[in-house]
């Protein structure tokens, strides 16, 4: 059951007494094999879940550094089929867990079920949706649950005690702290002490559930995390993939070796 | 079949989770921008019942954007046409030539009720940029502008204006580089820096908060359109019909308000259909294009079957836009107003031969729309219709694309 795989990955790496490491790249960036092979080359560097997105034209929550990822994928004539491709190539050899982000107008357009559907076949283990905040989501989020797929609730500086418990309280097993007000890939505007004690909040709150933090975290303040379950670095690999391109340089080897300087600051 | 609910008003007919009809609007946002949201919802909610604010509002309106404007017979054009007798209220003779001065004042008067300092909004045509930064410098806010590349190219006049107030313009060049993007970037602007800035978005689109708020400002238009009306014919005719563009469609929203619960009052909305031939519209309730998710609400868009949004072509700058306020589909979707298309070409036409028949009223590209509409239907009228169109905006920032179409060097 891919949820359940997807929860004992933060499990493994808290036996190892680490934080889980999650890595951000557009699916079909630049393009579809060149996407794959970046998933490969992450899984060898030592990742613990891929996240996947599926990119958005009408995005509303990314910075520039993926903005220019989806665009190159969206461009290059990238559908939602050929992200579920992709991750399905990857899934057939790796055990790595695979969690889709995207937006609702994504799921919308695609239909629920048959989007629901492809996730299982392409053994994707969990959903992030940007733009579809609790408590709209719950339907879905049920739905997902059905097909054995971890909806992962979001939850931001701002969302008051209240709601986080009401959110915490209908979350899956796995959920996103957005680590501070802003699209993502911008400098870190709050201090790290400030994002461990939001997390250990909700950890405080519901201690059997795993959060990722995201947003803003780059191999210069991933260390300061390496106490916490898991965090995500996205903006900074985008950035490496267009700087490859730009060079002419292979963005899935620039990559990998990026993942391998995040890991080891993770866990210096 | 949706149903309206008679004697309440229009923006508030949407349920708990802010959807009219259960499905159109709502609140697609980031967890991130839950807060400020319901933050303004609770501020909106308490201004609206507040007797200060409303004199304030209504003082802002009348001195300043110069309410009421005229609402005027064409009787050149009627005559002309032959059929219904055509009317037409004059929004752009609104201080700075559009409807778009209602929403900015209003929420220039919330950020400062909110304590915010900066105010930040988008803009297509430039309307709501050069309204949002005229009361910006009003009331003393720093304000930022969103605008796409495109449109800061085709709309240089507002551009012009809104530098003169003082506004900072933030020219956007992601994806097609028109309305679609500006308000996009807003919304990442605003999830950045909601604690101390508001945003205003331009039309009746967005997270349900939005659409309220701006279709309450806009509403001064039927409001004060209803006494002239009932001065003009002594009651409410007989047979009325309202026609407005709709790009956004926050004219269309004010202009109906008052008259959403008077049956013998047809509303009709024009959208803008594109150069003929052109599959580019920026026409999704004619065209009937399929549900899906823009800026936060749900809404009928133009989208391929991959739910990326697609472009749209127009010679009007402020009705290309790919999404349509949740308040007309809910109207559609009830029955209660018809939308219809006009082409550039069709608008063009209608833009001459009303400039040319009445002299006082040059209207710009968008409600250039509804009279390609008036001008199909008013022939076959009686003379006991009336027709009334909303001249939302002035031509003059229109004019370099007018000039150049019909020929001529300005």
């Amino acid at each position: 059951m891919s949820s359940e795989t997807l929860y004992k990955s933060f499990v493994n790496a808290e036996k190892k007494n680490r934080a889980a490491l999650l890595t951000y790249t557009v699916g079909g960036d630049p393009n579809k094999s060149i996407s794959l092979e970046i998933f490969r080359e992450i899984a060898k560097s030592g990742v613990d879940i891929i996240e996947c997105g599926l990119g958005h034209g009408a995005n509303i929550g990314d910075g520039g550094a993926i903005q220019d990822s989806t665009y190159r994928a969206l461009s290059g004539g990238i559908r939602t089929d050929d992200v579920f491709d992709i991750i399905k190539d990857f899934k057939d050899e790796s055990e790595i867990d695979v969690i889709i982000m995207t937006y609702q107008n994504k799921i919308m357009s695609y239909g629920e079920e048959k989007f629901l559907e492809k996730c299982r076949e392409s053994q994707v283990s969990g959903i992030i949706c940007v733009d579809w905040p609790w408590p709209l989501n719950l339907k879905f989020s049920d739905k997902c649950k059905k097909n054995s797929i971890t909806f992962i609730q979001l939850l931001c500086p701002t969302t008051n005690e209240e709601r986080l418990n009401k959110i915490l309280n209908d979350a899956h097993d796995v959920v996103y702290y957005i680590s501070m007000l802003s699209t993502t890939g911008q400098k870190l505007k709050v201090s790290s002490n400030e994002i461990i004690e939001r997390f250990q909040l909700i950890k405080k709150l519901s201690p059997e559930k795993k959060c990722i933090i995201g947003f803003g975290i780059t191999a210069d303040t991933i260390n300061d995390f390496k106490k916490t379950d898991a965090c995500v670095v996205g903006s900074a690999l985008c950035r490496e993939i267009s700087n490859s391109i730009n060079k002419e340089l292979n963005p899935a080897i620039n990559v990998g070796s990026m993942v391998r300087q995040l890991k080891d600051n993770l866990n210096s | 079949m949706i149903q309206l609910q008679k004697g309440v008003p229009l923006i508030d007919q949407h349920d708990e989770n802010g959807y009219w009809g259960g499905k159109f609007g709502g609140n697609q946002i980031a967890e991130s921008l839950n807060h400020p949201i319901e933050e303004l919802e609770n501020e909106f909610e308490k201004l609206r019942q507040d007797d200060t604010f409303i004199k304030e509002r209504d003082y802002y309106f009348k001195n300043f954007i110069g309410a009421p404007t005229p609402f005027i017979k064409l009787e050149n054009l009627t005559k002309y046409l032959g059929g219904a007798q055509i009317y037409c209220k004059l929004v752009s003779k609104a201080t700075g030539g559009a409807h778009k001065a209602y929403n900015a004042v209003v929420h220039s008067l919330i950020c400062r009720r909110l304590g915010k300092t900066y105010i930040g909004g988008d803009t297509g045509a430039g309307y709501a940029g050069k309204m949002l930064s005229m009361a910006a410098a009003k009331f003393n806010l720093k304000c930022k502008i969103f605008m796409g590349a495109k449109d800061i190219e085709r709309q240089s006049i507002n551009v012009f204006s809104m530098r003169s107030y003082g506004a900072d313009i933030v020219p956007v060049n992601s994806g097609s580089q028109t309305l679609v993007d500006a308000v996009s970037e807003c919304m990442r602007w605003w999830t950045s820096e909601n604690e101390d800035s508001h945003m205003c978005v331009g039309s009746t689109v967005g997270p349900t908060i939005f659409v309220k708020i701006c279709a309450w400002s806009t509403a001064q238009i039927s409001r004060e359109m209803k006494k002239q009306v009932i001065d003009e014919f002594g009651e409410v005719p007989k047979d009325m019909k309202l026609i407005n563009c709709v790009g956004g469609g926050s004219s269309a929203a004010g202009f109906w308000n008052e008259w959403i619960d008077y049956d013998n009052v047809e509303l009709i909305g024009v959208e803008a259909g594109g150069p003929e031939g052109s599959k580019k519209h920026a026409a999704p309730l004619t065209n009937d294009s399929p549900l899906g998710v823009l800026h936060g609400a749900t809404q009928y868009v133009i989208q391929d079957n991959d739910g990326e949004i697609e472009e749209t072509e127009s010679i009007s700058a402020g009705l290309d836009y790919p999404g349509v306020s949740p308040l007309h589909c809910f109207l559609k979707e009830a029955g209660r107003a018809r939308y219809t298309s006009a082409t550039d070409e069709e608008a063009i036409e209608a833009f001459q031969l009303v400039s040319k028949n009445e002299g006082f009223v040059s209207p710009s590209l968008e409600p250039s729309h509804a009279f390609a509409e008036a001008i199909k239907i008013a022939p076959t009228l009686s003379k006991d219709t009336i027709i009334v169109v909303d001249s939302c905006g002035d031509s003059a920032k229109d004019s370099k694309i007018i000039a150049e179409r019909l020929g001529y060097k300005i």
